[in-house]
């Protein structure tokens, strides 16, 4: 019994979107519970899942219901610019993205969870956590060229992925966050920088992904690479 | 006009074998309800319950209706019998748009679940779990574990908004036990339920949408742990704490959104899981009680079928050989090929053999019946159709056995055998209870044999030799499968 649905359904005739936002009346949680700063080298936890992400604060994108996601949805919503260079730029720490009125700013965080909560992400910003679009960017930084693997994604609730500007992996529906929900065809991860970019789109409820790199044996990708966001 | 005259009657034909159809896979009378809990057998009668208050009764497990007691109110209850006692938990919703997440589980207790008795009276109801505002856990959706190996109580509760959580309740009094901290369990799914077979503790969740009628996607999938605090890891040994879990049923027969699992072992070997679908299309798309057997196939459970009409070998599992009426076997006249000279004739397919073959030498009376050789003869083909009115069991309903394109029916004797008689009547000896077993073969289960008071199922007695006795589990002489080839 999803109480968030039924409540939603009740009430999506009289009441307008703008009320699909967190009430910060009781905080349990911060932050902090879920998050660290970026600092130091960072490599793979020990099941590969990338912890290190630069994740931009959420853009205003009101859906009462996640089944809207269809494929065309998607592709037309994460075609849509909403910030400057959106599909190619490698941000700051706090660099500042304008996106029609909401002015956001990108952080630097590793998730302390191998997936990484971005509704957690966005109510310990005090910001909105339904009807959001969030962007996350990572660089991977190889030794060697590896070959032939896989970007393995998971995501609540739609997204889509990119690795050096190529889609890569693209999640559609009303989904929840399953570790190696959706594969990437075989892909080759370059010596030097790597850029991991994804989009995950989510209307009501808990918002997250978790993303890693799987080898043509099904082994997490740890060896030879680093994460960091520069 | 005759074009016309001949759609609607097909149409009609149509529509009646769609409704007989759905008739013999489907709960029938009112079954409506959403979030059921775990069917209990309380004075000869079934009970579940469901979100919202109120439940479903049924007599005989095949028609329902409403009538089932349960105050509070709230979402997904669940029932466990311990002692003489019912300890129904249900969850009081807090929270719900804005952010909000604060939901509670009590719990309460019945002497009896028949509202109509002297002795049904609810207990004051207990908080044993829950959830605040913002916290990574919404204490709804409870589902309780009488745990058979040391008789402890765990309740499971939770829903996509964070995580699963396991606490354990005081077996006596329905109370969260003291001291006790809940741990985390799985995420990313709802309606949780906790089961124990052969070593392993089960968790059944719910995945996919909820509550959105005929494009629900919900689902039950399982993980598995040796112990009941977990971790639950499915299949591919991903733990449901990172979204894993291996499908025990989905939509399918028209009816879509399956949730909130529940066992109920009618005896060792048969099983039934209870839940929901969400939209039933032959109903409107309401919400309907659903009961299937449940198998188990390499140490993971996997929804089995309600048994569907039409015509079978029936096939003994001791051997291989099929059931058939006594009568002569009547060869059929084909050209003999030398097979060493070449022959260039085109091919021309043999024709089957028809009743019209046959019949002609079979008694008309009373036939007896024996196990062999299938040759998809005739005397070999039985018909299986559901028989309407007769009242039914857990999950099921009663069908007739006869032979295709005939009324000569298959029925128990008083003399604990089994036979043939020209014309099916309706007697109870005639109507047959059809269920399909843990292992996926089935137990052919005569309504009532005449004059005898215990229950009897068909057996092989002998390769060749059906009768009736007691059913066992572990022999393969109470097994048959249904085959249509």
């Amino acid at each position: 019994m999803n109480k968030f649905f039924l409540v939603l359904v009740f009430l999506a005739s009289t009441m307008p979107c703008y009320v699909l936002q967190a009430q910060q009346s009781t905080e349990t949680t911060h932050l902090s519970d879920y998050f660290s700063p970026a600092t130091g080298v960072k490599s793979p936890d020990d099941e590969g899942f990338i912890q290190r992400w630069l994740l931009l604060e959420p853009i205003d994108k009101p859906n009462r219901t996640n089944t809207v996601f269809t494929d065309s949805y998607i592709r037309e919503a994460f075609a849509t610019e909403y910030f400057l260079k959106q599909l190619t730029v490698l941000p700051k720490d706090g660099d500042k993205v304008k996106a029609g009125k909401q002015e956001l700013t990108w952080h630097a965080l590793d998730s302390k969870l191998f997936n990484v909560k971005l509704f957690r992400f966005a109510s310990g910003l005090k910001k909105q956590v339904y009807g959001v679009l969030f962007w996350a960017v990572t660089v991977i930084e190889c030794s060697e060229d590896i070959e032939n693997v896989r970007m393995s994604v998971g995501s609540n609730s739609a997204s889509m992925w990119w690795l050096n500007g190529e889609e890569a992996v693209i999640l559609s529906g009303d989904r929840r966050m399953v570790k190696d929900d959706c594969m990437s065809r075989r892909l080759t991860l370059k010596k030097g920088k790597n850029i991991v970019r994804g989009a995950v789109i989510n209307g009501p409820g808990m918002s997250d992904f978790c993303v890693r790199f799987i080898d043509e044996n099904g082994v997490p990708v740890k060896k030879n690479i680093n994460i960091s966001y520069k | 006009m005759i074009m016309k005259t001949k759609t609607i009657l097909l149409s009609a034909v149509t529509l009646m074998s769609v409704l007989t159809y759905e008739k013999a896979i489907a709960q029938i009378g009112a079954p409506y309800i959403h979030d059921p809990s775990t069917i209990m057998e309380c004075s000869g009668k079934y009970y579940t319950f469901g979100s919202g208050g109120g439940g479903l009764i049924s007599e005989d497990g095949w028609t329902w209706h409403g009538g089932g007691v349960r105050p509070g109110g709230g979402a997904a209850p669940d029932v466990v019998k311990i002692g003489n006692r019912y300890l129904i938990a249900y969850s009081a919703t807090g929270g719900g748009l804005g952010g909000g997440h604060s939901g509670k589980v009590l719990t309460m207790w019945n002497k009896t679940l028949d509202p109509n008795s002297p002795d049904f009276e609810y207990t004051e109801p207990v908080e044993v779990a829950s959830s605040v505002d913002d916290e990574d856990c919404d204490a709804i959706d409870a589902g309780l574990l009488l745990d058979p190996t040391d008789g402890r109580l765990w309740l499971s509760y939770g829903t996509y908004f964070g995580f699963i959580r396991l606490v354990e309740l005081d077996p006596a009094t329905g109370k969260r036990m003291d001291g006790n901290k809940e741990i985390d369990i799985a995420i990313d799914c709802e309606a949780t339920d906790l089961i124990y077979r052969d070593g392993w503790y089960y968790l059944l969740a719910t995945h996919g949408t909820c509550c959105d009628g005929p494009n629900s996607t919900y689902n039950i999938v399982a993980g598995r742990s040796r112990k009941v605090t977990g971790p639950y890891v499915d299949n591919v040994g991903r733990k449901m704490l990172e979204g894993g879990g291996k499908m025990v049923i989905a939509a399918g027969n028209r009816q879509t959104g399956t949730g909130h699992f529940g066992l109920f072992k009618v005896t060792d070997g048969v099983e039934k899981m209870s839940f929901h679908f969400e939209s039933d299309f032959d109903r409107g798309g309401r919400s309907v009680l659903a009961i299937r057997p449940l198998l188990w196939k390499n140490g993971w459970p996997v929804a089995g079928e309600v048994f569907k009409e039409g015509t079978y070998e029936i096939e003994s599992e001791r051997r291989g050989y099929s059931l058939e009426l006594s009568v002569d076997f009547v060869r059929m006249e084909s050209v003999m090929y030398r097979l060493w000279e070449k022959d260039d004739k085109p091919l021309e397919p043999l024709k089957s053999q028809t009743l019209e073959d046959v019949i002609g030498t079979w008694s008309q009376g009373n036939i007896n019946v024996r196990i062999g050789d299938y040759m998809f003869r005739p005397h070999q083909r039985w018909a299986i159709t559901a028989v309407p009115d007769v009242g039914g069991y857990l999950g099921g309903t009663y069908y007739k056995i006869v032979i295709e394109g005939t009324n000569r029916a298959l029925a128990a004797t008083a003399d604990a055998e089994v036979v043939t008689v020209p014309e099916f009547t309706g007697d109870p000896e005639q109507l047959w209870r059809i269920d399909q077993l843990t292992d996926g073969t089935y137990r052919i289960m005569p309504k009532k044999a005449p004059g005898i008071d215990k229950e009897l199922v068909m057996v092989s007695v002998g390769d060749s030799t059906p009768s009736l006795g007691e059913f066992d589990m572990n022999s393969d002489n109470s097994k048959w499968n249904f085959r249509n080839h």
